[in-house]
């Protein structure tokens, strides 16, 4: 695959039988750019949408992931083909009751409690939905007991809006407790493009973690007001662990009061943009719109809010 | 009674209609599962009668006065969290998934445990009756494990109080927290908004309820950004089997009241969202009451 980058240099991404240091002299490392937040709608998708929307118009090659497994909603915004679908699955253990021996060291390998174990009753089973996958029962049976089956956990749809422009959709299935195993996949499928663009999951555990984890940029998004808050400090903390560098934009910023202005400026966290609340955004954002399309005003604001990442990311 | 209140997608309002149910009844039981993001407990400031120490998970720790460097580990790993970097294992922490499997392979012992141990419960009294929540540790995992745990905490506060009534505001999503979150509640309020996402994120986690068999409400806030899909929401619980109980405006006395450390209910009583949410409030009761 070839791909031309915005300056206008040619990177050959077919490089599969290298080691990885020389993969990484060959071809242009993607830059990742993680649109997150800890409380749950303060408006990350439509930041990455508007973005996603402005990069496209200005044809430079970028992919979007809408890593919000549990709910993704990205797809509202765009119109594209769907041209590749994949399953995630996890491997699950199963336990072959003719040949086990009922010794219960699976059980006492197993660290999610995932293996239900009755020693004077001969019952052992594997609870699927405590299950983490990660074979250490399998290694402690034995007795050849234990195999492994394929589960389906959820899908990723990758969809060609235009040429050097993809949309790729994390979706879980419902009833499965973790969504990062999906994430990943969804990640990973978005790997050969210029500039790649994560919707992220809400909140600071796991699939915000697994998202931001591989990001070269994280833009916060939060609200000025007590909620928001707590929220934007608890994000700043796992941020910082992970020694990630990040900016803020503040949305519905006529909403709340002072003090995450206050916060922002004492802590110098870079502020990259300030939305006021308008429900001519709230109104275009419940019918799947794009703000930038409809407004020349907003166009240039998310032009400028890029031109600005891009300085932090190129350097 | 124990009811949950929930959303899929996040911000439709769950925390600031929790606040404004929970300041409604004389005595309660207050539940923050949203441990992620717990926010309830800056409008009430409760007291704390109790804190516990919440392990999560471990993370594999390496020794490398014992390592030998043999990548045993690296094999076996399911989690692509060991590395060999400059000619030394290593251990990403926030790959690591804590399952113990590296430690149990390993040769020579090198590689022990460590628990993840800054999260916290707290339990206490507030102005409405009392409060139990959690607080996951920024970077920590098993979010599912600790709202479990703050479930039981607020069974064995109601018992020990008497208390009839638990009302839990819920994490956003439909992955393991929530699901803890909801499995045995008596019902679950679904709180959603008028927009194509909430609408779709409200079929999601009306799936999982019926997964779960748990009976579901819903309530629209914000119904006035976009009149005609609230009307397709109230029309879509009618045949999905959900009970439409009711719809409140954008109403910005929400935020100053969250700025002013109240509920809205309890600063601006007699406004009519808290007029409405009241009406709503009582209608939710009694719908549990008929279906006892």
């Amino acid at each position: 695959m070839i791909i031309k980058s915005d300056t206008g240099i040619i990177t050959n991404t077919d490089t599969p039988n290298l080691i990885d240091s020389q993969k990484v002299s060959m071809r242009k490392n993607p830059v990742k750019i993680a649109i997150a937040s800890g409380k749950g709608g303060t408006g990350k998708t439509f930041i990455s949408t508007n973005l996603f929307a402005i990069l496209s118009q200005q044809n430079i090659p970028v992919s979007l992931v809408d890593c919000d497994a549990e709910e993704p909603n990205d797809h509202f915004f765009f119109i594209g083909d769907l041209i590749e679908e994949k399953v995630v699955t996890v491997r699950i253990p199963s336990i072959n009751s003719e040949s086990c021996r009922f010794c219960g060291k699976c059980h006492e390998y197993c660290n999610y409690n995932a293996i239900f174990y009755l020693p004077m009753h001969h019952q052992i089973s594997v609870l699927e939905e405590l299950c983490h996958s990660c074979g250490a029962c399998l290694v402690a049976c034995g007795h050849h007991a234990i195999t492994e089956k394929e589960m389906n956990i959820g899908h990723i749809r990758t969809f060609f809006i235009k040429e050097g422009n993809s949309f790729i959709e994390a979706r879980v299935n419902i009833g499965v407790y973790s969504p990062v195993n999906v994430i990943k996949a969804a990640i990973k499928e978005a790997d050969n493009q210029n500039i790649i663009l994560l919707d992220s999951p809400p909140g600071t555990s796991c699939p915000f973690i697994h998202t931001v984890a591989t990001a070269d940029y994280v833009v916060l998004v939060a609200e000025p007001t007590p909620f928001g808050m707590s929220d934007f400090k608890k994000s700043i903390e796992v941020l910082k662990k992970l020694n990630k560098p990040y900016g803020v934009i503040i949305n519905k910023s006529t909403l709340g009061n002072r003090n995450l202005y206050e916060y922002i400026e004492q802590e110098q966290i870079e502020l990259l943009m300030k939305i006021p609340y308008e429900s001519e955004i709230a109104v275009s954002y419940s019918e799947g719109k794009i703000i930038s399309d409809l407004h020349p005003k907003w166009h240039k604001r998310f032009e400028i809010l890029y031109e600005q990442i891009k300085e932090k990311t190129c350097k | 009674m124990q009811i949950a209140i929930i959303s899929g997608k996040g911000g439709t309002g769950k925390s600031s209609i929790s606040a404004a149910f929970a300041t409604m009844e004389e005595k309660l039981v207050l539940v923050d599962c949203d441990v992620d993001a717990a926010n309830l407990y800056l409008l009430f400031d409760p007291s704390h009668e109790e804190i516990e120490k919440f392990t999560g998970s471990e993370h594999a720790v390496i020794n490398y006065t014992k390592c030998t460097n043999c990548a045993i580990c690296i094999q076996f790993c399911r989690f692509d969290a060991i590395h060999l970097s400059k000619g030394m294992v290593s251990i990403s922490e926030v790959a690591c998934d804590g399952c113990r499997l590296c430690s149990r392979l390993c040769p020579v012992g090198a590689i022990s445990n460590e628990p993840q141990n800054e999260s916290r419960l707290y339990s206490g009294t507030f102005r409405n009756g009392k409060m139990v929540y959690g607080i996951l540790a920024p970077g920590e995992e098993n979010s599912g494990k600790l709202v479990n745990a703050v479930r039981d905490k607020a069974l064995e506060v109601a018992r020990a109080h008497q208390i009839e009534t638990i009302l839990i505001d819920g994490p956003p999503g439909i992955g393991c927290p929530v699901i803890s979150t909801i499995v045995g509640v008596d019902m679950a309020l679904i709180v959603t908004e008028p927009t194509l996402s909430g609408f779709q994120d409200l079929e999601r986690i009306k799936a999982v309820l019926d997964h779960f068999q748990i009976p579901s409400l819903v309530l629209i806030n914000k119904y006035d950004i976009n009149k005609n899909i609230s009307k397709e929401i109230e029309s879509w619980c009618t045949h999905s089997g959900s009970l439409y109980i009711g719809k409140i405006p954008f109403d910005a006395d929400f935020v100053k009241a969250m700025t002013e450390k109240k509920s809205i209910f309890e600063y601006k009583p007699e406004g009519t969202t808290s007029v409405e949410l009241r009406r709503i409030y009582r209608k939710i009761k009694k719908n549990y009451n008929t279906q006892q």
